[in-house]
């Protein structure tokens, strides 16, 4: 009995990730749920700048690719041509997500558009070299921040869930990470959620990964897992931010 | 008997399937190179592999398919 395999949804071809990068797990995970929940001919995907620019390489549904930062634009146009038929996602890094398409993702948010965000945050900008994000930690080096982010000069971190949280809009916000084998089994689960919320017609999911970028932080694939649960994972803590719909079960 | 097989050519050597591994059978091969220029990861001992799928769990690139 085979217990596990590639999934179907992820194309047969070598990803042009770096040795280590955690965006192959995270890809796998979006490709499992699309395969679970047997909506891989109707689900389009929505694809970022950065990284992961060439993820419609990687899936076998339908993708388009979006200007930097507007795939929550992108996918809002996609979902009301056709909600019924449609599930679309986005899959967006933290330079697109937060830098360049911050309005777009506050106001898509803010309006519950019926739509999957997969939000990577690995705290730098990985495709264009190493630069500060705004995700970037106090203190981290960077190619643009030699001595560390000081951040009276670069001010403060956005911690993207914590943010949206305060908007009544999103149904359902969560944090998970891929640094070991029981919080990826979590991180499925909540990708899982985030496409049963909208299969359901419950509305804005998005689920922020904390991921690595051992290239750009100059480590190892191994050590930039350490690091990541020494710095990143008390600065951005796990957990469900925004369930709306359990809490009205609650209630 | 648990069954682990590796594509092999799409291996990127970075280690965190070794990593993972609860019986710690897993190696990168030292003296093997594969198309893409990396030491690809390579099971010592078949034998003791449980079948957990760990290390397919973690392994960024897919290459890894688990049977039990």
């Amino acid at each position: 009995m085979v217990v596990f395999e590639k999934p179907k949804a992820l194309a047969d071809v070598p990803l042009h990730y770096c040795p280590g990068c955690t965006h192959g797990i995270i890809h796998r995970l979006v490709a499992e749920v699309i395969d679970e929940l047997g909506i891989e001919g109707k689900t389009i995907g929505v694809a970022p700048v950065g990284c992961s620019v060439m993820a419609y390489d990687y899936f076998n549904c339908d993708m388009v690719e979006a200007a930097h930062g507007r795939a929550p634009a992108v996918a809002t146009g996609l979902k009301r041509s056709d909600p019924e038929n449609h599930i679309v996602f986005t899959y967006q890094g933290d330079g697109d997500l937060a830098s360049l398409g911050m309005a777009e993702t506050v106001h898509s948010a803010a309006r519950n558009e019926n739509i999957t965000v997969i939000f990577v945050n690995n705290a730098i900008y990985g495709m264009t070299g190493g630069q500060m994000a705004p995700t970037s930690l106090p203190g981290q080096v960077t190619q643009t921040s030699p001595y560390g982010r000081d951040t009276n000069a670069c001010g403060f971190p956005i911690k993207v869930c914590e943010m949206l949280s305060q908007l009544d809009g999103p149904e359902y916000l969560e944090r998970v990470s891929v640094n070991n084998v029981k919080n990826i089994k979590a991180a499925k689960k909540a990708i899982k959620k985030a496409f049963e919320n909208q299969i359901n017609g419950k509305g804005f999911s998005l689920v922020e990964v904390v991921s690595t970028c051992p290239t750009n932080w100059g480590l190892t694939p191994v050590k930039a897992l350490e690091w990541l649960e020494e710095n990143m994972l008390p600065y951005y803590p796990l957990g469900v931010y925004k369930d709306r719909s359990a809490q009205k079960e609650g209630e | 008997m648990a069954k682990v097989s590796f594509r092999t050519d799409f291996c990127k050597g970075c280690g965190l399937c070794v990593e993972a591994c609860p019986t710690k059978i897993l190696i990168l091969a030292k003296d093997k190179i594969n198309k893409k220029g990396h030491h690809p990861v390579e099971m010592t001992d078949q034998e003791k592999c449980i079948g957990c799928a760990f290390c397919a769990t973690m392994c960024p690139d897919c290459i890894i398919t688990v049977e039990r």
